[in-house]
Protein backbone atom coordinates (compact mmCIF):
# COMPACT_ATOMS: atom_id res chain seq x y z
CA UNK A 1 0.00 0.00 0.00
CA UNK A 2 2.92 2.33 -0.62
CA UNK A 3 0.44 4.63 -2.50
CA UNK A 4 1.11 7.72 -0.33
CA UNK A 5 3.80 9.17 -2.94
CA UNK A 6 0.71 9.44 -5.48
CA UNK A 7 -1.61 10.58 -3.02
CA UNK A 8 -3.77 13.85 -4.01
CA UNK A 9 -3.68 16.49 -2.25
CA UNK A 10 -6.63 17.34 0.67
CA UNK A 11 -8.92 20.03 -0.62
CA UNK A 12 -8.66 23.51 0.09
CA UNK A 13 -10.27 23.42 3.34
CA UNK A 14 -12.84 26.25 2.29
CA UNK A 15 -14.04 24.52 -0.43
CA UNK A 16 -14.45 20.84 1.41
CA UNK A 17 -16.46 23.08 3.84
CA UNK A 18 -18.62 24.59 1.26
CA UNK A 19 -19.55 20.95 0.39
CA UNK A 20 -19.71 19.37 3.86
CA UNK A 21 -22.25 22.66 4.77
CA UNK A 22 -24.26 21.39 1.29
CA UNK A 23 -24.48 17.72 2.96
CA UNK A 24 -25.29 19.18 5.71
CA UNK A 25 -28.32 21.23 4.66
CA UNK A 26 -29.35 18.57 2.47
CA UNK A 27 -29.52 16.34 5.67
CA UNK A 28 -31.80 18.45 7.50
CA UNK A 29 -33.56 19.16 4.12
CA UNK A 30 -34.34 15.85 3.73
CA UNK A 31 -34.53 14.35 7.07
CA UNK A 32 -35.39 16.70 9.07
CA UNK A 33 -32.21 16.00 11.20
CA UNK A 34 -28.88 16.67 10.53
CA UNK A 35 -25.53 14.60 10.58
CA UNK A 36 -24.25 12.49 13.47
CA UNK A 37 -21.54 9.98 14.45
CA UNK A 38 -21.66 9.45 17.97
CA UNK A 39 -24.81 8.23 18.48
CA UNK A 40 -24.29 5.14 16.03
CA UNK A 41 -21.08 4.02 17.47
CA UNK A 42 -23.07 3.96 20.91
CA UNK A 43 -25.61 2.12 19.34
CA UNK A 44 -23.60 -0.39 18.51
CA UNK A 45 -22.14 -0.68 21.79
CA UNK A 46 -25.77 -1.25 23.56
CA UNK A 47 -26.40 -3.98 20.71
CA UNK A 48 -23.31 -5.91 21.78
CA UNK A 49 -23.97 -5.31 25.43
CA UNK A 50 -27.67 -6.32 25.33
CA UNK A 51 -26.59 -9.70 23.30
CA UNK A 52 -24.40 -10.27 25.58
CA UNK A 53 -26.26 -9.53 28.96
CA UNK A 54 -29.52 -8.26 28.52
CA UNK A 55 -30.75 -8.37 32.25
CA UNK A 56 -27.81 -5.67 32.36
CA UNK A 57 -29.62 -3.18 29.99
CA UNK A 58 -32.90 -3.81 31.52
CA UNK A 59 -31.30 -2.05 34.60
CA UNK A 60 -29.70 1.06 33.80
CA UNK A 61 -32.53 3.73 32.78
CA UNK A 62 -30.07 5.36 30.55
CA UNK A 63 -29.44 1.68 28.11
CA UNK A 64 -32.98 0.53 28.50
CA UNK A 65 -34.23 3.88 25.98
CA UNK A 66 -32.02 2.25 23.38
CA UNK A 67 -32.51 -1.30 23.96
CA UNK A 68 -35.35 -2.27 26.49
CA UNK A 69 -37.67 -4.82 25.86
CA UNK A 70 -37.69 -5.82 22.51
CA UNK A 71 -36.62 -2.59 21.12
CA UNK A 72 -33.53 -3.13 18.64
CA UNK A 73 -30.75 -0.67 18.92
CA UNK A 74 -29.79 -1.06 15.61
CA UNK A 75 -32.72 -0.11 14.14
CA UNK A 76 -32.35 4.04 14.17
CA UNK A 77 -31.24 6.21 10.99
CA UNK A 78 -27.99 7.49 12.93
CA UNK A 79 -26.49 3.60 12.77
CA UNK A 80 -26.78 3.33 8.82
CA UNK A 81 -25.46 7.27 8.62
CA UNK A 82 -21.96 6.12 10.67
CA UNK A 83 -22.01 2.95 8.09
CA UNK A 84 -22.34 5.21 5.19
CA UNK A 85 -19.59 7.75 6.96
CA UNK A 86 -17.03 4.45 6.94
CA UNK A 87 -17.37 3.69 3.49
CA UNK A 88 -17.57 7.53 2.72
CA UNK A 89 -14.24 8.03 3.98
CA UNK A 90 -13.19 4.48 2.42
CA UNK A 91 -14.25 5.81 -0.77
CA UNK A 92 -12.71 9.24 -0.62
CA UNK A 93 -9.26 7.91 0.35
CA UNK A 94 -9.44 5.08 -2.47
CA UNK A 95 -10.25 7.86 -5.12
CA UNK A 96 -7.50 10.09 -3.69
CA UNK A 97 -5.38 7.10 -3.38
CA UNK A 98 -4.50 7.95 0.72
CA UNK A 99 -4.95 5.02 2.37
CA UNK A 100 -1.94 3.91 4.28
CA UNK A 101 -1.50 2.04 7.29
CA UNK A 102 -0.25 4.74 8.97
CA UNK A 103 0.07 5.88 12.72
CA UNK A 104 0.13 9.51 12.37
CA UNK A 105 1.97 11.72 15.19
CA UNK A 106 4.21 13.95 16.15
CA UNK A 107 8.39 12.69 15.72
CA UNK A 108 9.23 13.20 19.52
CA UNK A 109 6.79 9.96 20.95
CA UNK A 110 6.81 6.10 19.80
CA UNK A 111 4.03 4.18 18.21
CA UNK A 112 2.96 2.94 21.57
CA UNK A 113 2.58 6.18 23.26
CA UNK A 114 0.31 7.50 20.23
CA UNK A 115 -1.74 4.22 20.85
CA UNK A 116 -2.67 4.88 24.42
CA UNK A 117 -3.21 8.71 23.74
CA UNK A 118 -5.51 8.02 20.93
CA UNK A 119 -7.54 5.27 23.52
CA UNK A 120 -7.05 7.43 26.26
CA UNK A 121 -8.36 10.48 24.02
CA UNK A 122 -10.91 8.66 22.50
CA UNK A 123 -12.66 7.67 25.58
CA UNK A 124 -12.57 10.57 26.93
CA UNK A 125 -14.62 11.89 23.59
CA UNK A 126 -16.74 9.24 24.31
CA UNK A 127 -17.66 10.16 27.60
CA UNK A 128 -17.71 13.45 27.23
CA UNK A 129 -20.10 13.27 23.97
CA UNK A 130 -22.61 11.29 26.13
CA UNK A 131 -22.60 13.99 28.55
CA UNK A 132 -23.09 16.30 26.22
CA UNK A 133 -25.87 14.79 24.08
CA UNK A 134 -23.74 15.00 21.13
CA UNK A 135 -20.29 15.07 19.23
CA UNK A 136 -18.90 17.45 17.13
CA UNK A 137 -21.04 16.31 14.55
CA UNK A 138 -24.32 16.08 16.06
CA UNK A 139 -23.62 18.98 18.21
CA UNK A 140 -21.45 21.39 16.97
CA UNK A 141 -21.66 21.23 13.49
CA UNK A 142 -25.59 19.91 13.23
CA UNK A 143 -27.05 22.60 16.17
CA UNK A 144 -24.50 24.94 15.56
CA UNK A 145 -26.48 25.29 11.87
CA UNK A 146 -29.84 25.38 13.39
CA UNK A 147 -28.88 28.30 15.93
CA UNK A 148 -29.21 25.96 19.28
CA UNK A 149 -27.62 27.84 22.27
CA UNK A 150 -26.41 24.88 23.94
CA UNK A 151 -24.49 23.36 20.51
CA UNK A 152 -23.11 27.02 20.41
CA UNK A 153 -21.70 26.52 24.16
CA UNK A 154 -20.49 22.88 23.37
CA UNK A 155 -18.96 24.28 20.32
CA UNK A 156 -16.61 26.99 22.48
CA UNK A 157 -15.87 23.98 25.39
CA UNK A 158 -14.76 21.93 23.25
CA UNK A 159 -12.49 24.68 21.78
CA UNK A 160 -11.64 25.85 24.87
CA UNK A 161 -10.32 22.98 26.33
CA UNK A 162 -8.41 21.31 23.86
CA UNK A 163 -6.47 25.17 23.58
CA UNK A 164 -6.44 25.15 27.11
CA UNK A 165 -4.31 21.82 27.19
CA UNK A 166 -2.45 21.98 24.18
CA UNK A 167 0.34 23.43 25.31
CA UNK A 168 0.97 20.54 27.58
CA UNK A 169 0.67 18.31 24.54
CA UNK A 170 2.71 19.92 22.44
CA UNK A 171 5.53 17.24 21.95
CA UNK A 172 2.49 15.07 21.20
CA UNK A 173 2.12 16.30 18.11
CA UNK A 174 5.31 18.79 17.14
CA UNK B 1 -44.79 22.32 3.82
CA UNK B 2 -46.90 19.71 3.78
CA UNK B 3 -43.89 17.31 2.52
CA UNK B 4 -41.31 18.41 5.08
CA UNK B 5 -39.47 16.59 6.14
CA UNK B 6 -39.74 13.84 3.34
CA UNK B 7 -41.59 10.82 4.11
CA UNK B 8 -38.98 8.23 3.83
CA UNK B 9 -40.40 5.19 5.59
CA UNK B 10 -43.82 5.87 3.43
CA UNK B 11 -41.75 6.15 0.43
CA UNK B 12 -38.93 3.32 1.03
CA UNK B 13 -40.41 1.30 3.87
CA UNK B 14 -39.27 1.06 6.86
CA UNK B 15 -35.69 -0.49 6.71
CA UNK B 16 -35.75 0.98 2.92
CA UNK B 17 -35.89 4.37 4.30
CA UNK B 18 -32.39 3.92 5.87
CA UNK B 19 -30.30 3.95 2.64
CA UNK B 20 -31.11 7.54 2.18
CA UNK B 21 -29.15 7.78 5.88
CA UNK B 22 -26.57 5.40 4.20
CA UNK B 23 -26.18 7.71 0.93
CA UNK B 24 -26.10 10.85 3.17
CA UNK B 25 -23.45 9.28 5.42
CA UNK B 26 -21.26 8.34 2.27
CA UNK B 27 -21.81 12.08 1.16
CA UNK B 28 -20.66 12.90 4.59
CA UNK B 29 -17.50 10.25 4.77
CA UNK B 30 -16.19 11.53 1.74
CA UNK B 31 -16.41 15.61 2.28
CA UNK B 32 -14.37 14.86 5.82
CA UNK B 33 -12.16 12.70 4.14
CA UNK B 34 -11.04 14.94 1.24
CA UNK B 35 -10.87 17.87 3.91
CA UNK B 36 -8.15 16.07 5.83
CA UNK B 37 -10.01 14.76 8.78
CA UNK B 38 -8.50 11.39 8.65
CA UNK B 39 -5.45 12.60 9.95
CA UNK B 40 -4.97 13.02 13.30
CA UNK B 41 -1.79 15.17 12.90
CA UNK B 42 -3.57 17.78 10.58
CA UNK B 43 -6.29 17.70 13.02
CA UNK B 44 -4.12 19.02 16.11
CA UNK B 45 -2.19 21.49 13.92
CA UNK B 46 -5.23 23.45 14.03
CA UNK B 47 -4.72 23.95 18.20
CA UNK B 48 -1.25 25.06 17.41
CA UNK B 49 -2.01 27.40 14.80
CA UNK B 50 -0.30 26.09 12.31
CA UNK B 51 -3.57 24.88 10.08
CA UNK B 52 -6.82 26.27 10.88
CA UNK B 53 -8.61 23.83 9.10
CA UNK B 54 -10.97 22.23 11.12
CA UNK B 55 -12.33 25.85 12.45
CA UNK B 56 -12.14 26.86 8.71
CA UNK B 57 -14.18 23.66 7.12
CA UNK B 58 -16.10 23.59 10.74
CA UNK B 59 -17.27 27.04 10.07
CA UNK B 60 -17.63 27.15 6.52
CA UNK B 61 -19.90 24.29 6.65
CA UNK B 62 -21.88 25.74 9.40
CA UNK B 63 -22.52 29.10 7.89
CA UNK B 64 -23.34 27.74 4.31
CA UNK B 65 -25.60 25.10 6.03
CA UNK B 66 -27.01 27.71 8.51
CA UNK B 67 -27.78 30.18 5.35
CA UNK B 68 -29.43 27.96 3.20
CA UNK B 69 -31.33 26.29 6.24
CA UNK B 70 -33.31 29.67 6.73
CA UNK B 71 -33.55 30.47 3.05
CA UNK B 72 -35.61 27.25 2.87
CA UNK B 73 -37.50 28.43 5.41
CA UNK B 74 -38.08 31.81 4.86
CA UNK B 75 -39.51 30.64 1.78
CA UNK B 76 -41.61 27.97 2.82
CA UNK B 77 -39.98 24.96 1.68
CA UNK B 78 -38.63 23.96 5.00
CA UNK B 79 -40.21 24.23 8.60
CA UNK B 80 -37.95 24.94 11.11
CA UNK B 81 -40.16 24.22 13.71
CA UNK B 82 -39.77 20.74 12.53
CA UNK B 83 -36.33 20.43 12.68
CA UNK B 84 -34.29 18.96 15.01
CA UNK B 85 -32.55 21.73 17.13
CA UNK B 86 -30.38 19.71 19.83
CA UNK B 87 -32.40 20.80 23.36
CA UNK B 88 -29.89 23.27 25.39
CA UNK B 89 -28.54 21.23 28.76
CA UNK B 90 -26.40 23.98 29.06
CA UNK B 91 -23.84 22.70 32.08
CA UNK B 92 -23.89 19.30 30.84
CA UNK B 93 -22.92 20.64 27.32
CA UNK B 94 -20.35 23.07 28.84
CA UNK B 95 -18.83 20.16 30.90
CA UNK B 96 -19.15 17.68 28.09
CA UNK B 97 -17.59 19.97 25.58
CA UNK B 98 -14.26 20.40 27.83
CA UNK B 99 -13.45 16.84 28.38
CA UNK B 100 -14.44 16.32 24.78
CA UNK B 101 -11.72 19.30 24.15
CA UNK B 102 -9.11 17.86 26.45
CA UNK B 103 -10.24 14.47 24.81
CA UNK B 104 -9.59 15.79 20.81
CA UNK B 105 -5.74 17.21 22.12
CA UNK B 106 -4.83 14.04 23.38
CA UNK B 107 -6.40 11.68 20.87
CA UNK B 108 -6.37 13.61 17.93
CA UNK B 109 -9.61 12.81 16.81
CA UNK B 110 -13.44 13.79 17.32
CA UNK B 111 -16.07 10.35 16.78
CA UNK B 112 -16.96 11.46 13.39
CA UNK B 113 -13.05 12.26 11.83
CA UNK B 114 -11.73 8.77 13.36
CA UNK B 115 -14.36 7.00 11.73
CA UNK B 116 -13.14 7.73 7.95
CA UNK B 117 -9.19 7.94 9.65
CA UNK B 118 -10.21 4.23 10.98
CA UNK B 119 -11.45 3.61 7.72
CA UNK B 120 -8.55 4.91 5.49
CA UNK B 121 -6.03 2.45 7.63
CA UNK B 122 -4.81 5.18 10.24
CA UNK B 123 -4.24 2.83 13.14
CA UNK B 124 -4.33 5.25 15.72
CA UNK B 125 -8.29 6.31 14.74
CA UNK B 126 -8.64 2.21 15.03
CA UNK B 127 -7.68 2.23 18.62
CA UNK B 128 -9.31 6.01 19.10
CA UNK B 129 -12.53 3.76 17.77
CA UNK B 130 -11.78 1.70 20.50
CA UNK B 131 -11.72 4.22 23.33
CA UNK B 132 -14.98 5.76 22.31
CA UNK B 133 -16.45 2.41 22.54
CA UNK B 134 -14.77 2.43 25.90
CA UNK B 135 -15.36 6.00 27.00
CA UNK B 136 -19.60 5.17 25.84
CA UNK B 137 -19.36 2.18 27.93
CA UNK B 138 -18.26 4.05 31.17
CA UNK B 139 -21.03 6.50 30.67
CA UNK B 140 -23.98 4.35 30.43
CA UNK B 141 -22.50 2.68 33.71
CA UNK B 142 -21.89 5.85 36.06
CA UNK B 143 -24.66 8.02 34.42
CA UNK B 144 -26.63 6.94 37.25
CA UNK B 145 -24.08 8.24 39.90
CA UNK B 146 -25.01 11.94 38.47
CA UNK B 147 -28.31 12.00 36.72
CA UNK B 148 -29.73 15.39 38.60
CA UNK B 149 -26.72 17.21 37.17
CA UNK B 150 -26.89 15.14 33.56
CA UNK B 151 -30.53 16.86 33.24
CA UNK B 152 -29.40 19.75 34.90
CA UNK B 153 -29.84 23.46 33.13
CA UNK B 154 -32.53 22.25 30.33
CA UNK B 155 -33.72 24.80 28.62
CA UNK B 156 -35.55 23.03 26.02
CA UNK B 157 -35.47 24.13 22.06
CA UNK B 158 -33.58 27.50 22.50
CA UNK B 159 -32.27 28.81 20.09
CA UNK B 160 -29.61 31.97 19.67
CA UNK B 161 -32.10 34.33 18.23
CA UNK B 162 -34.35 34.02 20.95
CA UNK B 163 -31.05 34.36 22.97
CA UNK B 164 -30.66 37.60 22.01
CA UNK B 165 -34.01 38.89 21.14
CA UNK B 166 -33.05 38.92 17.67
CA UNK B 167 -34.71 38.37 14.27
CA UNK B 168 -33.27 34.74 12.76
CA UNK B 169 -32.83 37.14 9.46
CA UNK B 170 -30.12 38.97 11.99
CA UNK B 171 -28.51 36.34 13.51
CA UNK B 172 -27.66 34.72 10.32
CA UNK B 173 -26.60 38.06 8.62
CA UNK B 174 -24.16 38.46 11.58
CA UNK B 175 -22.80 34.89 12.00
CA UNK B 176 -21.79 34.72 8.38
CA UNK B 177 -19.61 38.01 8.18
CA UNK B 178 -18.17 37.40 11.59
CA UNK B 179 -17.18 33.50 10.61
CA UNK B 180 -15.59 35.21 7.17
CA UNK B 181 -13.55 38.29 8.41
CA UNK B 182 -12.38 35.47 11.24
CA UNK B 183 -11.33 33.09 8.18
CA UNK B 184 -9.32 36.35 7.07
CA UNK B 185 -7.49 36.59 10.99
CA UNK B 186 -7.28 32.89 10.47
CA UNK B 187 -4.68 33.32 7.28
CA UNK B 188 -3.01 36.17 9.03
CA UNK B 189 -1.96 33.87 11.98
CA UNK B 190 -1.49 30.60 9.93
CA UNK B 191 1.29 32.41 8.18
CA UNK B 192 2.56 34.15 11.34
CA UNK B 193 3.04 31.05 12.77
CA UNK B 194 4.46 29.23 10.02
CA UNK B 195 6.59 31.99 9.16
CA UNK B 196 5.86 32.36 5.29
CA UNK B 197 4.29 34.85 3.01
CA UNK B 198 0.31 34.74 3.15
CA UNK B 199 -1.43 31.82 1.32
CA UNK B 200 -3.56 32.64 -1.76
CA UNK B 201 -6.71 32.03 -1.49
CA UNK B 202 -8.29 30.59 -4.44
CA UNK B 203 -9.87 32.71 -6.88
CA UNK B 204 -13.59 31.41 -6.44
CA UNK B 205 -13.48 32.49 -2.97
CA UNK B 206 -14.14 35.71 -3.12
CA UNK B 207 -17.11 36.01 -4.82
CA UNK B 208 -18.22 33.16 -3.49
CA UNK B 209 -18.22 34.88 0.27
CA UNK B 210 -20.20 38.02 -1.30
CA UNK B 211 -22.64 35.56 -2.92
CA UNK B 212 -23.39 34.03 0.75
CA UNK B 213 -23.63 37.09 2.30
CA UNK B 214 -25.83 38.37 -0.50
CA UNK B 215 -27.58 35.29 0.35
CA UNK B 216 -27.69 35.46 4.33
CA UNK B 217 -29.09 39.22 3.30
CA UNK B 218 -32.11 37.92 1.49
CA UNK B 219 -33.11 35.69 4.32
CA UNK B 220 -33.07 39.05 6.40
CA UNK B 221 -35.18 40.65 4.18
CA UNK B 222 -37.72 37.95 3.52
CA UNK B 223 -37.83 37.20 7.28
CA UNK B 224 -39.30 33.96 8.73
CA UNK B 225 -42.61 33.18 8.25
CA UNK B 226 -44.82 34.69 10.87
CA UNK B 227 -48.01 33.04 12.53
CA UNK B 228 -50.12 34.12 10.62
CA UNK B 229 -47.87 33.02 7.20
CA UNK B 230 -47.86 29.90 8.55
CA UNK B 231 -51.61 29.90 9.28
CA UNK B 232 -52.34 30.60 5.72
CA UNK B 233 -49.91 28.09 4.77
CA UNK B 234 -52.21 25.22 6.60
CA UNK B 235 -55.53 27.40 6.40
CA UNK B 236 -57.31 25.63 3.52
CA UNK B 237 -57.25 22.62 4.62
CA UNK B 238 -57.36 22.90 8.38
CA UNK B 239 -60.64 25.04 8.15
CA UNK B 240 -62.10 22.15 6.05
CA UNK B 241 -61.56 19.39 9.15
CA UNK B 242 -62.94 21.93 11.32
CA UNK B 243 -66.07 22.62 9.51
CA UNK B 244 -66.71 18.97 8.43
CA UNK B 245 -65.57 18.45 12.99
CA UNK B 246 -62.99 16.24 11.78
CA UNK B 247 -61.15 16.85 14.97
CA UNK B 248 -63.61 17.55 17.15
CA UNK B 249 -63.58 14.50 19.42
CA UNK B 250 -66.22 13.29 22.02
CA UNK B 251 -65.63 12.80 25.71
CA UNK B 252 -65.80 8.98 25.18
CA UNK B 253 -63.41 8.94 22.49
CA UNK B 254 -60.93 11.16 25.05
CA UNK B 255 -61.71 8.78 28.03
CA UNK B 256 -60.29 5.80 25.50
CA UNK B 257 -57.27 7.30 24.79
CA UNK B 258 -56.91 8.48 28.52
CA UNK B 259 -56.79 4.47 29.32
CA UNK B 260 -54.75 3.06 26.15
CA UNK B 261 -51.27 2.90 27.85
CA UNK B 262 -50.06 3.11 24.40
CA UNK B 263 -51.17 6.63 24.16
CA UNK B 264 -50.46 9.55 26.21
CA UNK B 265 -52.98 11.92 26.06
CA UNK B 266 -52.63 15.59 27.06
CA UNK B 267 -55.30 17.81 27.54
CA UNK B 268 -54.74 21.46 27.25
CA UNK B 269 -57.25 23.44 29.11
CA UNK B 270 -57.08 26.98 27.84
CA UNK B 271 -59.36 28.94 29.71
CA UNK B 272 -59.18 31.83 32.61
CA UNK B 273 -57.33 30.61 35.45
CA UNK B 274 -60.45 31.02 37.64
CA UNK B 275 -62.58 28.50 35.77
CA UNK B 276 -59.53 26.55 35.69
CA UNK B 277 -59.51 26.41 39.08
CA UNK B 278 -63.47 25.62 39.54
CA UNK B 279 -63.22 21.98 37.84
CA UNK B 280 -60.84 20.75 35.03
CA UNK B 281 -60.30 17.44 33.83
CA UNK B 282 -57.31 15.18 35.89
CA UNK B 283 -54.12 15.41 34.24
CA UNK B 284 -55.29 18.96 32.02
CA UNK B 285 -52.30 21.64 31.70
CA UNK B 286 -53.38 24.88 32.04
CA UNK B 287 -51.96 27.08 29.43
CA UNK B 288 -54.33 30.20 28.68
CA UNK B 289 -55.04 31.17 25.18
CA UNK B 290 -52.17 33.94 25.19
CA UNK B 291 -49.54 31.22 25.89
CA UNK B 292 -50.25 28.67 23.64
CA UNK B 293 -48.02 29.62 21.14
CA UNK B 294 -45.17 29.42 23.32
CA UNK B 295 -46.01 25.95 24.26
CA UNK B 296 -46.27 24.71 21.14
CA UNK B 297 -42.35 24.75 20.99
CA UNK B 298 -42.61 21.70 24.31
CA UNK B 299 -45.02 19.90 22.90
CA UNK B 300 -42.48 19.20 20.04
CA UNK B 301 -40.72 17.36 22.36
CA UNK B 302 -43.45 15.07 23.50
CA UNK B 303 -43.14 11.34 22.30
CA UNK B 304 -45.06 10.36 18.95
CA UNK B 305 -47.52 8.63 20.44
CA UNK B 306 -49.17 11.36 22.02
CA UNK B 307 -52.68 13.10 21.77
CA UNK B 308 -53.25 16.82 22.31
CA UNK B 309 -56.94 17.88 23.06
CA UNK B 310 -57.71 21.72 23.10
CA UNK B 311 -60.35 22.55 25.91
CA UNK B 312 -62.66 25.69 26.94
CA UNK B 313 -65.87 25.80 28.37
CA UNK B 314 -67.29 25.70 24.90
CA UNK B 315 -65.41 24.91 21.87
CA UNK B 316 -64.58 28.71 20.77
CA UNK B 317 -60.94 29.43 22.45
CA UNK B 318 -59.83 25.86 22.29
CA UNK B 319 -60.73 26.57 18.61
CA UNK B 320 -58.45 29.45 18.78
CA UNK B 321 -55.90 27.48 20.42
CA UNK B 322 -56.32 24.07 18.15
CA UNK B 323 -55.47 26.58 14.96
CA UNK B 324 -52.62 28.31 16.71
CA UNK B 325 -50.89 24.56 17.67
CA UNK B 326 -51.88 23.51 13.81
CA UNK B 327 -50.04 26.53 12.57
CA UNK B 328 -47.29 26.01 14.62
CA UNK B 329 -46.95 22.09 12.86
CA UNK B 330 -47.85 20.71 16.54
CA UNK B 331 -49.11 16.93 15.38
CA UNK B 332 -51.88 14.67 16.79
CA UNK B 333 -54.23 17.93 17.52
CA UNK B 334 -58.09 17.51 18.80
CA UNK B 335 -60.73 19.70 20.06
CA UNK B 336 -62.96 18.63 23.14
CA UNK B 337 -66.64 18.15 21.20
CA UNK B 338 -68.76 20.73 23.08
CA UNK B 339 -65.72 22.04 25.68
CA UNK B 340 -66.15 21.41 29.78
CA UNK B 341 -69.93 22.43 29.37
CA UNK B 342 -70.68 19.45 27.66
CA UNK B 343 -68.46 17.31 29.82
CA UNK B 344 -70.11 18.86 32.77
CA UNK B 345 -73.39 18.22 31.29
CA UNK B 346 -73.07 14.08 30.75
CA UNK B 347 -70.44 12.99 33.76
CA UNK B 348 -71.17 15.51 36.49
CA UNK B 349 -75.58 15.17 36.05
CA UNK B 350 -75.54 13.36 39.31
CA UNK B 351 -73.34 16.24 41.36
CA UNK B 352 -74.47 19.53 39.49
CA UNK B 353 -78.63 20.08 39.91
CA UNK B 354 -80.87 22.57 37.85
CA UNK B 355 -79.78 25.37 40.36
CA UNK B 356 -75.94 25.23 39.78
CA UNK B 357 -76.77 26.19 35.66
CA UNK B 358 -75.90 29.56 34.31
CA UNK B 359 -78.96 30.95 32.05
CA UNK B 360 -78.38 33.32 29.94
CA UNK B 361 -74.31 33.15 29.67
CA UNK B 362 -72.35 34.30 26.61
CA UNK B 363 -70.25 32.05 24.27
CA UNK B 364 -67.23 30.00 25.76
CA UNK B 365 -68.69 30.77 29.35
CA UNK B 366 -68.94 27.95 32.43
CA UNK B 367 -72.43 26.42 32.15
CA UNK B 368 -72.37 26.01 35.73
CA UNK B 369 -71.86 27.66 39.20
CA UNK B 370 -69.03 26.34 41.50
CA UNK B 371 -69.21 27.43 44.75
CA UNK B 372 -65.75 26.18 45.67
CA UNK B 373 -62.39 25.73 43.76
CA UNK B 374 -62.79 21.75 43.11
CA UNK B 375 -59.94 21.89 40.87
CA UNK B 376 -59.52 18.19 39.84
CA UNK B 377 -60.90 16.77 42.93
CA UNK B 378 -64.86 16.84 41.67
CA UNK B 379 -65.62 13.27 40.68
CA UNK B 380 -66.41 13.94 37.10
CA UNK B 381 -62.73 15.06 36.70
CA UNK B 382 -61.93 11.46 36.47
CA UNK B 383 -65.01 9.65 35.07
CA UNK B 384 -64.60 5.91 34.43
CA UNK B 385 -65.68 5.20 30.66
CA UNK B 386 -67.91 2.26 31.51
CA UNK B 387 -69.64 4.57 33.74
CA UNK B 388 -71.75 5.53 30.66
CA UNK B 389 -72.01 3.43 27.50
CA UNK B 390 -71.21 6.18 25.25
CA UNK B 391 -71.03 5.19 21.63
CA UNK B 392 -69.03 7.64 19.66
CA UNK B 393 -67.66 8.42 16.13
CA UNK B 394 -63.91 8.08 15.93
CA UNK B 395 -62.30 10.81 14.77
CA UNK B 396 -58.20 10.30 15.97
CA UNK B 397 -55.98 9.32 13.44
CA UNK B 398 -52.49 8.85 15.16
CA UNK B 399 -49.83 10.52 13.24
CA UNK B 400 -46.95 9.07 13.71
CA UNK B 401 -44.42 11.40 11.27
CA UNK B 402 -43.40 14.26 13.61
CA UNK B 403 -40.43 16.33 14.12
CA UNK B 404 -37.03 14.09 14.81
CA UNK B 405 -36.98 13.53 18.64
CA UNK B 406 -33.47 12.90 18.72
CA UNK B 407 -30.83 14.12 16.53
CA UNK B 408 -27.42 12.09 15.81
CA UNK B 409 -26.51 11.34 18.85
CA UNK B 410 -29.48 9.34 20.22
Amino acid sequence: MNQVSRAKPYLNPYLAGTLLGIVLFLAFFITGSGLGASGGLNRLLVYVQNGLNPEHIDQVAYLLKMAGGNSNPLDNWVVFMTIGTIFGGLISGLLGRRMKFETNKGPQISNGTRWLMAFIGGALMGYGARLARGCTSGQALSGGAVLSVGSWAFMFAVFGGAYALAYFFRKAWN
Amino acid sequence: MATFPLPLADLFGHWGSYLVYVVIGIAFGMTLESAGFGNSKLLAAQFYFKDMRVFKVMFTAIIVAMTLIFLSSAMGLLDYNLIYVPPTYLWPGIVGGLIMGVGFIIGGFCPGTSLVGMATGKIDALVFVGGVLFGIYLFGETVGSFATFFDSSDMGRFTLPELFNASYGVVVICIVVAALLIFLVAEKVEAMINDRPQQKLPGWSKPAAVALVALAGVVLVIGQPTSEDRWQSVASESQAKLEERAVQISSAEFLKYRDDTKIKIIPLDVREERYYNQFHLRGAVHVPLDQVQAKAKELHFELANTIFVTMSNDEEAATEAWKILRAESVPNIYILEGGINAWLKTYAADSLSEDDRVYNRQEDQLAYKFNAATGAHHPAAEPSPDELDLTYEPKVILELKRAPTSGGCG
